[in-house]
């Protein structure tokens, strides 16, 4: 530490894992949008200043690259804790979760929102490492109840599913308009 | 005379009654379970509210916001785990009280102070949004770019420790809010010729990613928990009676709160440790702050629930909001075209003083559940964490597909959460990100609109609220920097964070 110059001691702070990490990440995406500046944003001519299109897109990318240098220096010169290797596979792991998300989302126009639900919340449940009864009666509850109170209810705007198509006359209005 | 009874026939209706009672209860409810709070929950109810009369969509967030921090306190108190991270510094003193035996008496006296305090800061909305939306009228585009930039300012600012994160979470914030197509020459910015982002990047998206997404990805790849909780015996009802003692520490917490929750970005944090450091210092009894004293649990908790209805004051009379949680209440508004500012009580006083008479009756309706239903809470907190991450992945979905029936949404909102889990796991701020995008906004209209008035640079601030606000914004960096200066000269060290 005594070796250390006082801006590096100026700017020393606690670092987690994958501080740096994603730091330098941060920090390389905001030079992408540095560089693409010229391309992305207009400079108007006869156009004062503060009104330029590119002005504000300049400032904040301005103020990203400055915040994020100066994080990435004060990572640099901190100490490190160990774990980065373990902390950037938490976040992988998380890429797990957000594609059930997103074939939860692809899968409720087609086969409509009650089935999807009470399915995504069935596997996902067990996914979690649930596998005791309750726990999936729970969750079976759970998503019925979510679908009841958000679409019957509160006839929040979920596409019904194409699936209803097939089902007979009666029961097809009653489940393209309330599950 | 006539504007109350207006509004209290606004409020006369079933939907808005059962709005603030769903409101209330849910938000206790919600604020009650580790890992959900009410940002969580107002993000994903927040696209079924436009579906609402304003009046029905903002009580039910009212409610959610204002009441959350009531049922944050029991997890706090009764098994050292705060139900929302703004009840952290309840644990300091609630938990020893109940872990000494008097879980009762510490739960009691935490809902007395926060009742007291949600209370008076509803009566300073009250006064204090007249008095603002008095003088409001004297805002022009430059107060206004101002004020906000002292927004950005502060939130940055706030995060001690973490101001250079925090400033780079709030530029991004503004840089979002320049995608898309922007108002005055119609020119593209940063959509690399992408239809989908012509439109912009959507604050509710990117709000229900940060928030909600991401705290169920959280929930579900970590370790699985289960808080454990025990019954409570006999009634609640002494700590109104407990709080008159320490009425002054409970009034100086509420001031606090009232005080910070008014100016944009600093909230229920930084309420909360000026509210304790001045009940420890005024305290006969100092030894006693963190092991156990009453008095520093009414400063918590009397801090923290001052700051909803204070957050409200800046919001209603000026239109801008002071944190993550006005923020999104302020695109309710948007969405029915009620414009928060002066106009507002010009032309729609009954339906402000519905909103005061919504939050006084939700501290009431709070009260009363609590003192009733606090073991059928104690259930609630006993949910596995990961099962909690699989009901808000869930609920997530209801929030961010129906606002527009778009796959696109979702992808942003998911990729948003995969950022929010990093931020969250690296203890790097999230809510300058939300601030920046709503505030950038309203800077790159004022400052556009200023400038065509201003020949010289002084002229920006030559109006007397525009020197204040402009002189105020000096004075915080200045002392920030003095303070960081000082503490390293008297340390005899750099201190560790920026």
């Amino acid at each position: 530490m005594a070796g250390k110059s006082r801006a590096a001691r100026f700017f020393q702070r606690e670092r987690l894992p994958g501080d740096l990490a994603f730091s330098i990440v941060f920090l390389l995406f905001c030079i992408f949008l540095i560089s693409q500046l010229g391309e992305q944003a207009v400079w108007a001519k006869r156009t004062r200043l503060f009104a330029q299109p590119a002005f504000w897109p300049t400032v904040s990318l301005a103020g990203m690259l400055l915040f994020s240098l100066l994080h990435c220096f004060g990572s640099w010169v901190s100490p490190r804790t160990p774990g980065r290797g373990a902390e950037v596979l938490f976040w992988i792991r998380s890429l797990e979760y957000s594609a059930w998300f997103l074939l939860y989302v692809w899968t409720v126009p087609r086969f409509g929102y009650l089935g999807t639900t009470l399915l995504f919340t069935l596997i996902l449940t067990y996914r979690a490492g649930y596998r005791k009864g309750n726990m999936l009666v729970g969750a079976a509850l759970m998503g019925v109840g979510i679908v009841v109170v958000f679409k019957s209810l509160l006839q929040v705007k979920i596409p019904s599913g194409q699936l209803y198509e097939f089902l007979p006359d009666g029961i097809r209005n009653f489940m393209l308009v309330y599950l | 005379m006539e504007t109350l009874s207006s509004a209290i026939v606004i409020l006369m209706r079933w939907e808005v009654l059962i709005a603030l009672l769903v409101g209330s209860i849910g938000g206790v409810i919600i604020g009650a379970v580790p890992g959900v709070g009410a940002a969580v929950a107002i993000a994903i109810l927040l696209p079924a509210t436009f579906a609402m009369e304003p009046i029905v969509g903002l009580t039910l967030l009212l409610g959610i916001y204002g009441s959350s921090m009531y049922g944050g306190a029991i997890p706090a108190i009764l098994i050292n785990t705060p139900g929302t991270a703004v009840n952290a510094l309840t644990t300091y003193d609630g938990h020893p009280i109940a872990r000494d035996g008097n879980p009762k008496r510490a739960l009691s006296l935490a809902y007395s102070a926060s009742f007291f305090s949600g209370i008076f800061s509803v009566l300073c909305l009250i006064l204090l949004a007249q008095v603002l939306a008095r003088v409001a009228p004297h805002f022009g585009s430059r107060e206004i770019f101002l004020a906000a930039l002292l927004g950005i300012v502060l939130v940055v600012l706030a995060h001690r420790g973490k101001v250079l994160a925090a400033g780079m979470m709030a530029c991004l914030g503004i840089f979002l809010n320049t995608v898309g197509l922007e108002p005055v020459k119609y020119t593209r910015r940063f959509t690399f010729d992408q239809t989908w982002l012509a439109s912009g990047i959507d604050l509710i998206v990117v709000v229900l990613g940060l928030f909600a997404l991401s705290q169920a990805f959280l929930l579900l790849v970590d370790k699985d928990g289960r808080p454990e909780s025990t019954r409570l015996e006999g009634g609640l009802f002494g700590g109104l009676k407990e709080l008159w003692i320490y009425r002054r520490v409970a009034t100086a917490g509420s001031s606090f709160g009232v005080l910070m929750g008014m100016i944009p970005g600093v909230g229920e944090f930084t309420s909360q440790f000026m509210s304790y450091s001045y009940a420890q210092k005024t305290s006969k009894t100092p030894e006693l702050f963190g092991k156990g004293s009453p008095e520093g649990l009414v400063a918590a908790e009397s801090a923290n629930n001052a700051v909803p209805g204070a957050a409200m004051i800046p919001l209603l009379a000026l239109g801008i909001p002071g944190e993550a949680l006005t923020a999104m209440m302020l695109s309710v508004f948007y969405v029915h075209s009620v414009i928060p500012g002066p106009q507002l009580f010009a032309d729609q006083m009954p339906f402000v003083v519905a909103l005061y008479i919504s939050l006084l009756l939700l501290n009431i309706f709070v009260l009363i559940f609590l003192v009733f239903s606090t073991n059928q809470i104690l259930r609630v907190i006993r949910i596995p964490t990961r099962f909690l991450g699989v009901t808000i992945l869930t609920l997530a979905f209801v929030g961010l597909y129906s606002l527009r029936n778009s796959m696109t949404d979702c992808i942003i909102g998911a990729t948003f959460g995969i950022l929010g889990l990093i931020l969250k796991r690296l203890e790097w701020p999230i809510v300058p990100i939300i601030l920046g995008m709503v505030l950038g906004g309203i800077m790159e209209v004022k400052l556009r609109s200023s400038m065509a008035r201003i020949k010289s640079p002084l002229d920006f601030v030559d109006r007397p609220i525009a020197a204040i606000i402009f002189a105020a914004i000096v004075l915080v960096i200045g002392l920030h920097i003095w303070t960081y200066f000082k503490k390293s000269d008297k340390d005899g060290k750099v201190p560790e964070g920026r």
